[in-house]
């Protein structure tokens, strides 16, 4: 019983070595996009990747057949988006209140648009899907990714905002 | 620019430069994931373990106390001198 249970895990050790060298490369730079940030100073990325990792060890026995990629990513993207969630406080908060590295190309989006991104472009999870996983209708999930892509292409000019701000008050 | 050059130029921007992969990220992995591994093993034993002692316990309360026999009368007086 002891024999086969610890050639059992050292079966799943290698196999799971061998899927951690294939895909980590890929998982980290979508772990990267999402969190945005810069490429070198990643650490959120690296965590969330660690913790997505260790959960799809831990069911690496129950996979059956199931994709361990799908499953880490899946995994993955739950917890960026629950930790979003959580992090900036409440529901609506998926908003712009983290502090992304100037230097990430998704910079400008919302966590939210940036996890719909790179699951549709990046992955290329199907809308179906990425709305499963999340848990919003399709409409939804489409219509971010359409406002995310905008976003990116066509960059708001400049900080309207702050220099209409300087020029009141000439007294 | 039509929807195929929009999602081809979305997706340059992203492939970028990958961040390169930690050394320790898998020794950290499978770490975890053996915790992970092991506490659910425990918290199975536990379970099961709870469920026997809760078994065991009922066995013997029920032979003890023989709650399905019907409890002597208290009401009615013992019949007597026949």
């Amino acid at each position: 019983m002891r024999e086969r249970r610890s050639a059992q895990d050292a079966r799943r050790a290698r196999e799971f070595e061998a899927f951690v060298a294939g895909a980590a490369g890929r998982l980290l730079h979508a772990a990267t996009l999402l969190t945005a940030e810069s490429p070198d100073d990643n650490p959120r990325a690296r965590r969330l990747l660690t913790l997505a990792l260790s959960h799809t060890y831990a069911s690496w026995d129950r996979l059956r057949g199931e994709d361990p990629y799908d499953r880490a990513r899946q995994d993955l993207a739950g917890r960026f988006a629950r930790s979003a969630w959580h992090q900036y406080g409440g529901p609506g908060a998926l908003g712009r209140s983290s502090r992304p590295h100037p230097g990430s190309p998704l910079a400008r989006l919302t966590p939210q648009e940036r996890l719909i991104l790179v699951l549709r472009l990046y992955e290329g999870v199907a809308e179906e899907q990425a709305a499963a996983l999340l848990g919003i209708p399709v409409e939804r999930v489409r219509a971010i990714y359409a406002r995310a892509m905008t976003t990116l292409l066509h960059p708001p000019r400049g900080p309207a905002p702050a220099l209409a701000g300087t020029k009141v008050a000439p007294s | 620019m039509n929807r195929p050059e929009r999602e081809a130029a979305v997706r340059r921007l992203m492939e970028g430069t990958p961040p390169p992969v930690p050394p320790d990220l898998y020794p950290d992995a499978l770490r975890r994931g053996t915790r992970i591994l092991r506490r659910r093993t425990a918290a199975r034993r536990l379970l099961w373990l709870l469920t026997f002692a809760a078994t065991v316990t009922f066995l013997v309360w029920a032979l003890t106390a023989r709650p399905w026999v019907q409890p002597p009368s208290e009401t009615t007086p013992p019949l007597t001198g026949w």
